[in-house]
């Protein structure tokens, strides 16, 4: 139990940051020529780090599973990142972003962590902008913003519907040129296998070169987890294909312990399923709740005929529409925070009120808004986001209500680590989505992408130097020595395991399966009877995929069916301890939802006496239970109270 | 929907490829492309077959990953969108679909559909950024951009690094792409201040790396998901001749000190 030390540094929250660069020690320019760091991830976090560790001259590898590290998922951000600059003066400060934040996550992340990212978040506008990033700019010249996600100030920074895009590619570019001088070497296709350790302490991985098979070693004094987040467990989610949580995993069963795994995000404005071959989930951005309305019909006999056709959604009259957010949170009304309003659209398709073929959808209508601002107006805001819609449903939001449905999409819990974002094994640090550190329950809009900024330009490349500090002395590690060949020969074995399985059945099959396992009993509400059936299931699911799944092709070539055998196996795994967290957390906070811990409302009810801790598993072997070991969290700062929207 | 496919097979880079045909059934109109291929894959590996590599991964047409060569042009018939995006409904019942990967000597095959498009990280590394590290910026509303500027610069941007440019051209050449990088940079006054180093060795590296010359026929932006403007190339063009002038002012400068 004493594992758990976050090592919060003295003092008031805002001065935390500021003592802890002043106390930590530090690595002169020539010693830091002989410290290799790997960094497992390109995306906004890995990129971000592997640049700014490069650009400090430590020798860094990076890594990623697509052919460039350009296409790392962070590509796909659509709406906007936060930052305190306060440029539209409308109130804003740090302090105000940290409260938010803090607020937002139900009250279940770390104050100091938070403070910090919202103290470094101005900081991360201004190198963006100097890297050429073109975000939106007002007629004066200026940068615009916009208010996002249910902030009461405008506070998001945004290029378009491509903010993901725009920030990635700036820190493609900063990576690029750290390449190009050396400091940084490339390995794409790349598929991260396990993290070594020697003597305790992360010094490599294991890879597979997706091209040619080959088992990889790589020595590190550091290694550095940037790898994502874990929605693709539900196998439907808004993450691209690839996202896995292999490397994360292979670090938990190595000893680094795995914090608040159930608290998952499940975003209320994606498009809908369309049928059983569906791959992914497609999100509309949720800027569009900004002017988009949301509604289903208050009676049932419009709901059937809206299914067979004999009316269109313009036909219901202003009286028997159901603006059910507007109706319930007056205050806020489609600004409701991601989990209540999805939350809320599920309440009324359970209820039978949903649209759309399969009943499971909801109105996001834009015909106010077009009266009140104009076409043009419109088109400008969200003409991109409209098109995109268009393509894939094939209805002209013009001219008829989007229908949306919420879908799994960003996790909040990951890697446990301590206020230097390193992990419980010593040199292993994890950034971006694939830590739990600063969403708490729920992550507000625009802050995942500030979240993996800070950590990877301003936060990181601090506190890993604090580490290194010790390890000037430690030459250079081979890759012949037992711990490598041990770990190498592990990874050939599972594969030649999985490969050699003589099962019938593919992969996606059982990755199907999963899914709709963790939809049903561990998606948007829970619940106690749910989660042992859950866990019975899984179970069950993960002795039959070891027997069962079929893998053509061999294990030294290109071979995508094999890439997603042992991302699958993770994701079982991952699928127990997840159940298995919502199951330990009688409470309802953020994105959790126990649904016998409600008001009589219908709205989450915390439970701060037994449950204000952050829940860090620690593997204890294949067949034995996870051990809880719990983080307690202090408030300081911000008095806990009741999130209230209405 | 039904469909016949003719697909490129190629174990890797080394073997010998040929066009397979097969037979896909009960496809929805609503399935994307990748959806229908991913319903013949599960079918191969049921049926004890290989199943087609493809590359793709956010399948929303932002990555950039997705490369299909569909019926003769990159990404497929539809104008504006990428592979991953094309619906099935887009095609007709009983159509025969011919799927090719990305041609071109700069992006050889690894497997089947799959190309290996590290030419493209290689040129951004040659000079496609901005010389700054972390820390150490200014405000970042010191500098105001005129909005049209940072419009046409977020325009130029949007560049997915797909390659499609490459693969419609029959220079294989990479103007539109490199076009794209340089107009987005020298368009900022952040990117400004080494706009003419940049271009110079952004197009330095391209023989080397195997991609032609342009011959302006612009069949890249015909077939650009993006919509990326061949005014681009021409704005890069001037950057580059402007570029040249600059260094031989340089040289005769240096040489007469
Ligand atoms: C559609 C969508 C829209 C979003 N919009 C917003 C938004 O508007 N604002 C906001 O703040 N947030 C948004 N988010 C959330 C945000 O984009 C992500 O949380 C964030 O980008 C994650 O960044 P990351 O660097 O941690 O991980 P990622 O960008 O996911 O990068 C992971 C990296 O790890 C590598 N990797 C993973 N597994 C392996 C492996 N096994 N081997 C080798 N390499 C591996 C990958 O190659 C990749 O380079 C959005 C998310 C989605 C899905
Ligand atoms: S210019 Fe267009 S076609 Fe070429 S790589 Fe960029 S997005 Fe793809
Ligand atoms: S898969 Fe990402 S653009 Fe097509």
């Amino acid at each position: 139990m004493t594992r758990l030390n976050a090592r919060i540094p003295e003092g008031p929250v805002a001065s935390k940051w500021t003592a802890y660069k002043s106390a930590s020690r530090l690595v002169n320019p020539n010693n830091k020529r002989k410290l290799d760091i790997i960094v497992v991830g390109t995306g906004l976090a890995g990129a971000s780090a592997a640049a700014s560790l490069g650009e400090l001259g430590y020798r860094v590898k990076v890594f990623c599973y697509q052919d460039s590290p350009r296409r790392a998922h962070s590509i796909a951000a659509q709406g906007g990142i936060n930052a305190a600059k306060n440029y539209p003066n409308d109130g804003d400060s740090a302090y105000r972003l940290f409260y938010d934040t803090i607020k937002g996550g139900d009250y279940r992340a770390r104050e100091a962590n938070v403070y910090r990212l919202a103290e470094v978040s101005n900081q991360i506008i201004d190198l963006c902008v100097a890297q050429g990033v073109p975000f939106a700019r007002e007629y004066g010249g200026l940068l615009a913003n916009r208010s996002f996600g249910g902030a009461q100030v405008s506070r998001t920074f945004y290029a378009r519907g491509q903010t993901g895009q725009q920030l990635l590619l700036g820190a493609y570019s900063a990576l690029s040129r750290q390449i190009a001088l050396g400091n940084v070497t490339l390995f794409n296709r790349r598929d991260v296998l396990d993290t070594v350790l020697v003597e305790g302490r992360a010094r490599g991985i294991i890879t597979r070169n997706l091209v040619t098979g080959e088992i990889e070693r790589h020595a590190a004094h550091a290694v550095v987890l940037a790898s994502g987040g874990y929605g693709n467990v539900f196998f439907l989610s808004t993450n691209a294909m690839g996202s896995n949580v292999t490397p994360a995993w292979s670090a938990y069963k190595k000893g680094a312990m795995f914090a608040n795994p159930s608290f998952t995000q499940i975003h209320p404005t994606c498009i809908p399923v369309h049928g059983d071959t569906q791959s992914k989930l497609t999100l509309m951005s949720e800027s569009l709740r900004n002017d988009g309305r949301i509604w289903v019909p208050k009676k049932v006999k419009d709901v059937e005929k809206l299914r067979n056709q004999s009316i269109k959604p313009a036909d219901i009259p202003e009286e028997d529409r159901d603006y059910y957010l507007e109706r319930r949170y007056p205050a806020f009304g489609n600004l409701v925070p991601r989990d209540v309003a999805s939350r809320a659209a599920k309440e009324r398709c359970d209820a039978g009120f949903g649209v759309g073929r399969t009943g499971v959808a909801v109105f996001l209508d834009f015909a106010d808004a077009i009266k009140r601002k104009g076409h043009d107006t419109i088109d400008a805001l969200y003409g991109n986001l409209f098109q995109m819609y268009e393509q894939i449903v094939a209805e002209n939001p013009y001219e008829t209500p989007m229908m949306i449905y919420p879908a799994v999409h960003y996790t909040m819990g990951g890697l446990w680590v301590d206020y230097e974002l390193m992990t419980t094994i010593q040199g292993l640090f994890a950034i971006g989505e694939c830590n739990f550190s600063d969403h708490g329950a729920n992550r507000l809009g625009a802050s995942a992408l500030m979240q993996g900024l800070a950590d990877g330009y301003f936060v990181l490349p601090y506190t890993i130097g604090n580490y290194l500090a010790a390890e000037i002395h430690t030459p250079r590690f081979d890759t012949s020595s037992s711990e490598f060949t041990i770990a190498a020969q592990a990874v050939t074995d599972r594969l030649q395991q999985i490969k050699n399985c003589g099962g019938k059945e593919s992969v996606d099959h059982f990755h199907r399966r999963l899914g709709k396992i963790m939809w049903e009993y561990c998606g948007m509400a829970r619940n106690d009877a749910g989660l042992t059936e859950a866990l019975y299931q899984l179970t069950e699911l993960r002795h039959e995929y070891a027997r069962g799944v079929r893998i053509p092709g061999g294990l030294d070539e290109y071979n995508p069916e094999l890439e997603k055998a042992c991302r699958v196996a993770d994701f079982i795994e991952l699928g127990e301890l997840m159940v298995r967290d919502a199951q330990q957390r009688a409470e309802s906070c953020g994105g959790h939802f126990r649904e016998e811990h409600q008001t009589s409302e219908g709205e989450a009810l915390r439970n701060d006496d037994k449950f204000a801790f952050v829940a860090a598993w620690e593997y204890k072997g294949r067949e034995v239970s996870a051990t809880l070991h719990r983080e307690e969290l202090q408030f300081n700062e911000i008095k806990l109270s009741q999130r209230s929207y209405k | 929907m039904k469909f016949t496919l003719k697909i490129w097979r190629q174990k890797n880079a080394t073997a010998k490829g040929e066009m397979i045909s097969y037979d896909v059934a009960g496809i929805s109109p609503d399935s994307s492309f990748f959806e229908m291929l991913d319903t013949l894959n599960q079918n191969l590996v049921m049926t004890g077959g290989e199943p087609v590599a493809f590359d793709h991964d956010c399948r929303e047409g932002i990555c950039g990953t997705c490369s299909l060569y569909i019926n003769g042009r990159p990404h497929g018939p539809v104008k504006g969108v990428t592979t991953c995006q094309l619906h099935m409904r887009s095609f007709v019942d009983g159509d025969t679909i011919h799927i090719e990967p990305w041609r071109a000597k700069a992006f050889p095959v690894i497997r089947d559909l799959v190309v290996d498009r590290s030419a493209f990280d290689k040129i951004i590394q040659a000079g496609g950024y901005v010389s700054v590290n972390t820390g150490g910026v200014p405000d970042a509303n010191t500098i105001p951009v005129p909005k049209e500027k940072s419009e046409a610069a977020m325009d130029a941007a949007a560049c997915i690094g797909c390659g499609a440019c490459v693969a419609a051209c029959s220079n294989a050449a990479a103007m539109l792409f490199i076009g794209a990088k340089v107009s987005h940079l020298a368009l900022l006054p952040q990117g400004k201040v080494e706009a003419a180093m940049r271009v110079q060795k952004m197009v330095a590296c391209l023989d080397e790396l195997g991609f032609g010359l342009c011959s302006n026929t612009y069949a890249c932006e015909a077939e650009c998901p993006k919509g990326i403007s061949v005014a681009n190339i021409a704005r890069m063009n001037r950057q580059f001749i402007g570029a040249k002038l600059f260094s031989e002012k340089e040289k005769t400068v240096r040489d007469s000190l």
